[in-house]
């Protein structure tokens, strides 16, 4: 859509073809980047997995949105004379309001939900008072701009400030003494709505101090809806990226197929004092005494297990495999997991390349991946390595389908089970934030 | 009767949008390179070689060239610019 749209501005006429689901999409796309008559075509969905002779048959048929022949709409959108309507396309400001008009808590309830500014839970109603108190939980004015957040990288990104973070965390049920991590994840800049298709989440782990002031739970069910802070930060994470970006709305704004419960919150501190390695903020060149956030985007699927038991090589390799490649695990593992391997002399990183090294499958396996052959495939054919040589493998060829530094380990739980989870997410890395460009993203104490 | 309340908005400041033009039609495609752009997306490519096929047979006048992106979803300038230069209308598919 964005090359189709560029290649307009650059006086070529252009046809974007999507399919019949992405209607809304385009349309919205088109308005939002002032181009709301593109002449849009569809056909059916899916193109994935059809023949050569169905997808004729597509070409031949009639689109499903215009309800017109499919070539009878590509030839008139390109040789159709422009209206009035397309030589000046759509300049218009939107804006949001600061406040909302007076009503009853019951009015404005059903306000949110009808807008689909929740996430179908009941939300505190973000009052004056509420915000104000919120407020209190940073330093930082509240017009302190944070940055911008769009729901994928080709619609437009919008931007929103401390008072917007706050006034979501409220909702989430979030406390003043939280804020500081809400605003560091939501500076990541990375959306927890992604609309991509694949019903993307994120997780975030938290580190440092902060954890135990908040009093985070890195112990028996960590992950669980068993704690305040974890459950409600991650919740204002979800709701800041939603309610900042310009909505997450299915078929407008949100794509993902079967949608993602990571999606409701996924925040969760790292057991640093019973880990028998460093910490994760550590490794990525934090100090010890820094609190931060990570942000890992995926949330796909998760493996699991026990172990380390007597065949715990072939468990791991049926798990690594068992991923869908595109998107590397992060493992979270608990202490009594972490500490059996350390006490079999692997380091974090040694078993992290131990990993890489034996995830292994035919190459024929590895590339028959709808975003394998979408994002990596390009890469391949531009000689970009591994992935050329992957490319170059004979279809049996066992092939790696993770480097190391695509893997991550984090070490929580309650040590009532030696249970480890490979769960789909890659590390959105450090980055940088919006305080000026010059500290790293998910350092929380900038926020306090 | 309830009393009413003020609360925040929750969403955050949309940039503003400024209004472009679509670029001029020709006629007619006759005689014209069309450019037929692969996305990427999985089986695009086969959809694009099947796009390429009808006008083939359908409008043999419209030269078609097939061509790719460097990757899915960013933007590719050269690319850009070899079809500004060299074409005369585009088609792009399958995919957002």
């Amino acid at each position: 859509m964005g090359f189709a749209l560029a290649l307009e501005q650059d006086g070529i006429p252009t046809i974007p073809v999507s399919t019949h689901v992405f209607a809304r999409l385009a349309k919205a796309t088109s308005l939002s980047a002032g181009m709301p008559t593109t002449r849009n075509c569809f056909v059916p969905q899916p193109v994935v997995g059809r023949t050569p002779s169905e997808l004729r048959d597509y070409i031949e048929g009639v689109d499903p949105v215009n309800k017109r022949p499919f070539m009878q709409c590509v030839l008139e959108g390109l040789t159709q004379p422009l209206t009035g309507e397309d030589m000046k396309g759509a300049t218009f400001e939107r804006s949001t309001p600061r406040l909302l008009e007076p009503d009853t808590e019951d009015n404005l309830r059903q306000l949110f939900i009808e807008n689909h500014w929740t996430d179908c839970l009941p939300v505190i109603l973000p009052t004056e008072a509420r915000v104000e108190a919120m407020l209190k939980g940073s330093g930082k004015p509240a017009d302190y701009v944070v940055g911008t957040m769009r729901p994928t990288s080709f619609r437009e990104a919008w931007e929103f400030d401390v008072e917007k973070v706050a006034v979501n965390a409220v909702m989430a049920g979030a406390r003043p003494e939280y804020l500081p991590v809400i605003l560091a994840l939501s500076a990541s800049g990375v959306s927890a709505r992604s609309s991509s298709t694949t019903s993307w989440a994120c997780l975030s782990f938290v580190n440092g101090p902060i954890r135990n002031e908040i009093g985070m739970n890195d112990g028996v069910g960590a992950m669980g809806p068993y704690n305040h802070a974890n459950a409600t930060i991650g919740r204002a994470y979800g709701l800041v990226s939603q309610n900042v970006q310009g909505g997450s709305v299915p078929g407008d704004t949100y794509m993902g197929t079967l949608g993602n419960n990571w999606a409701y919150t996924a925040c969760f501190p790292e057991a640093e004092e019973r880990s028998p390695w460093t910490p994760f903020h550590v490794d990525q060149g934090f100090r010890p005494a820094d609190s931060t956030v990570s942000v890992f985007f995926g949330g796909w699927y998760t493996q699991a297990g026990f172990g380390p038991r007597e065949t715990w090589k072939e468990k791991f390799i049926r798990c690594l495999t068992a991923t869908d490649h595109f998107s590397p695990p992060v493992i979270v593992m608990d202490p009594l997991v972490a500490h059996e391997f350390n006490k079999m002399g692997f380091s974090k990183q040694s078993l992290i390349e131990w990993c890489a090294e034996n995830a292994k499958m035919p190459a024929r396996s590895y590339w028959d991946d709808q975003w394998i052959t979408t994002l990596i495939k390009p890469h391949a054919v531009a000689g970009v390595e591994p992935f050329a040589s992957r490319l170059k493998a004979a279809p049996d060829d066992m092939i790696s389908i993770f480097q190391p530094e695509d893997l991550n380990i984090i070490v929580l739980g309650g040590e009532t089970q030696g249970a480890f989870k490979m769960i789909s997410g890659r590390y959105m890395g450090r980055g940088f934030g919006a305080d000026k460009n010059s500290t790293p993203a998910g350092l929380i104490d900038i926020w306090r | 009767m309830a009393d009413k309340i003020i609360v925040h908005d929750p969403r955050g400041y949309p940039p503003k949008v400024v209004g472009k033009r679509l670029a001029n039609r020709p006629e007619s495609l006759d005689g014209k390179v069309l450019y037929l752009i692969d996305c990427l997306f999985d089986n695009a490519d086969v959809f694009m070689e099947q796009l390429r096929l009808w006008f083939a047979e359908n409008l043999p006048a419209v030269e078609t060239r097939l061509i790719k992106p460097r990757e899915s979803w960013v933007d590719d300038p050269e690319m850009r610019a070899k079809v500004v230069a060299d074409g005369d209308a585009a088609i792009i598919g399958v995919g957002l």
